[in-house]
């Protein structure tokens, strides 16, 4: 072999280990499942809507608004009596129908004397993730098309209304149902104001635990590296204080990163909002006091547990290098919870999937904030205790391991009969 | 006085057994010197006494503890120095120093004083450990070892990475560990240093020891020069 030949072998030895290799298999399964993801979302998007209608108008311009939802969407319900609201709404919950629109009494009269018709479109949200609200912006299609055919009628017939009525002679109020709870919004406001929650806090906590974790599997993997770990465990400190030590240390950067970034990450998000932004304390949708400080407890017990879990990946690591690789489930398990938090919302989860998200521990404080503005402090407060026997359980046995052979010697027999013939 | 009782002390590795049913005792202002080849059990040995790794079977007493049932006892006087040891290269000589004596119950400003004496850096002791030679830190780490006065000192191939004159620096400081009372087990290859520290000694190998006595007594028995003729006498 060349000389050429045999340092590209030695070179692609050293690079080709899991420590390269895992993190892109791994980040290829995260592009191909957002990709099902998206193509779901897609059919989703071609698929009817089911919806519900009240035509209280029944004039020519109603009637288009009517043939338009009945060619373009799955109606499950409609009537010309606004008595059957009530009714109609339960048919739309019962049967998972997105919305139900009301023409209000004298649309097609109020438009032809240049005031805008009105519709009322009642929605059901299911959740408040990016890809819940996907389905709700079909409605806004058909909105925009009932605007656009309405316009057309006008100017064909030379309909004598305002220009700006003619161009979009609808308005329309939103109200929207979600989470037992009546706000008046459309689903894509809602899901907006509460971006902040689906996108900040996942981002923070997954980058505070990737950041802290990996901070304590490199420290242990430091002290076996630099041999200093044998010295410190002659020493008169108990194995409990050594643990706790690295885990205590470690959070209280990983709290000082979570500040940071949640000031970084919040200007961040502020320079996409519009300064007319929405209020969430007028919708009733903002977090209390007490819920921050439930999020505070969520999220510091969790990178408790984090760094626990690190920890006692960090007794496997042999050196610095392989520390790395020991990243990685640490990684994996932060981002699930991360993105599956981002774009939907752990209550339209199916069974098995929520029961997943429920059992990674980083995923508490991630689904904490949108549960406490819904006030589920059930999820919140068992998510805590799940996390804490989680934490104090991983810590029990990190200890136990520091009390065993294993932390100095590695855990298999096949390696340590390798280091002896090797030492021999 | 016995400090150290080790009686039939056998270590398994899975099925790997690392020490086989080997015994000795070290007496208080005794050096104790465990001697044999690479992958003979001496380290296992040590890390055991240490309170590093676990017993088999058999049993390890020091100064009236059982290394099973009361390790942190043990580890309040005893003292360490692994072969291959390192500092935490981000602190400076002092700090390290500082670190160590910070566990111990006693005055841990005349243990720093104590161990910058031992490793005697200079001025370097003010440096990064990064900065410092392979012999430097290997004398900081011995003034690491007996700065807190232990009164059994565990020392795996002292002299380890000294030139000469240091070697024979940390020789003179270890007797004068000895002097003062305290057990000193310590292993080595270098068969010269441990013929001129220790008392005692051990040949170990293969997990097994297979002589012990004095110098003066196996130089007698197996009618060699020096240890290192006994050694091969005694494997061959």
């Amino acid at each position: 072999m060349s000389a050429l030949g045999n340092i590209i072998k030695k070179e692609l030895r050293e690079l080709l280990t899991p420590a390269t290799i895992l993190p892109i298999v791994f980040i290829a399964l995260i592009f191909g499942s957002i990709g099902s993801s998206m193509e779901g979302i897609t059919e989703e998007l071609h698929e009817k809507p089911v919806l519900g209608f009240i035509n209280e108008d029944n004039n020519a311009l109603s009637t288009i608004v009517t043939s338009i939802l009945e060619n373009e969407s799955e109606v499950i319900f409609n009537s010309s009596d606004i008595a059957d609201k009530q009714y109609g709404l339960e048919q739309v919950k019962q049967q998972d129908g997105l919305a139900l629109i009301i023409i209000t009494q004298n649309f097609s009269k109020d438009i032809l004397n240049d005031t805008r018709g009105s519709l009322e479109v009642y929605w059901m949200m299911k959740g408040a993730g990016l890809f819940d609200t996907i389905s709700s912006e079909v409605v806004e299609g058909l909105i925009s098309m009932i605007n656009r055919e309405i316009s057309k009628v006008l100017i064909e017939d030379n309909a004598t209304v305002n220009a700006s009525i003619a161009l979009w002679p609808t308005s329309r109020t939103d109200t929207t149902y979600f989470k037992d709870r009546e706000i008046g919004l459309s689903p894509g406001a809602i899901s907006g104001m509460l971006s902040s929650q689906s996108m900040l806090i996942p981002i923070v906590i997954m980058m505070i635990i990737i950041m802290a974790g990996s901070m304590v599997i490199s420290s242990m993997a430091l002290e076996k590296e630099n041999k200093t770990l044998e010295t410190l465990l002659t020493l008169p400190v108990k194995r409990t204080s050594i643990v706790t030590g690295k885990i205590a240390a470690s959070a209280f950067i990983g709290l000082i990163f979570a500040v940071v970034y949640m000031f970084g990450m919040n200007q961040y998000f502020q320079g996409f909002q519009m300064s007319e932004e929405l209020n969430l304390a007028d919708f009733d949708l903002a977090l209390t006091s007490s819920d921050f400080l439930l999020i505070g407890i969520s999220l510091f017990i969790t990178l408790i547990a984090a760094l626990a879990l690190c920890m006692l990946l960090g007794t496997m690591a042999k050196n610095y290098k392989s520390a790395q690789t020991l990243t990685f489930p640490v990684t994996m398990l932060a981002m699930i919870p991360m993105f599956v938090t981002m774009f939907t919302d752990f209550d339209t989860l199916p069974l098995a999937l929520k029961s997943l998200i429920f059992a990674i521990p980083f995923s508490h404080p991630m689904i904490a904030p949108r549960a406490l503005i819904f006030n589920d402090y059930v999820l919140v407060i068992g998510g805590i205790i799940y996390v804490l026997i989680f934490a104090i359980v991983t810590i029990l046995i990190v200890v136990w391991v520091f009390k065993t052979d294993r932390l100095l010697t590695g855990s298999t027999r096949k390696k340590w009969k390798f280091g002896l013939t090797r030492r021999r | 006085m016995v400090a150290v009782d080790v009686k039939n002390l056998v270590k398994h590795f899975g099925s790997t057994e690392a020490v086989k049913d080997i015994s000795f005792t070290v007496n208080k202002g005794e050096i104790f010197g465990l001697i044999g080849p690479n992958g003979a059990g001496k380290t296992t040995a040590l890390r055991i006494v240490s309170t590093l790794l676990q017993i088999t079977s058999g049993s390890v007493n020091i100064l009236g503890f059982d290394v099973k049932k009361k390790p942190e006892e043990i580890r309040k006087f005893i003292s360490y120095l692994p072969e291959d040891a390192g500092a935490y290269k981000n602190l400076t000589g002092r700090a390290y120093l500082r670190f160590i004596a910070n566990f111990f119950e006693k005055q841990s400003q005349e243990i720093v004083s104590l161990g910058i004496e031992i490793a005697d850096l200079g001025d370097r002791i003010d440096d990064k450990v990064d900065t410092y030679s392979k012999g430097m830190k290997r004398r900081l780490l011995v003034g690491r070892a007996l700065m807190t006065k232990p009164k059994l000192a565990i020392l795996d191939e002292p002299t380890s990475g000294l030139d000469v004159v240091n070697a024979q620096e940390i020789r003179k400081i270890i007797k004068n560990t000895a002097r003062d009372g305290a057990a000193v087990l310590l292993s080595s290859h270098n068969m010269l240093e441990v013929e001129y520290l220790c008392d005692r000694i051990a040949l170990i190998a293969e997990g097994k020891i297979i002589e012990e006595g004095t110098p003066k007594a196996l130089l007698d028995k197996y009618d060699a020069n020096n240890i290192e003729e006994v050694f091969v006498q005694v494997v061959a």
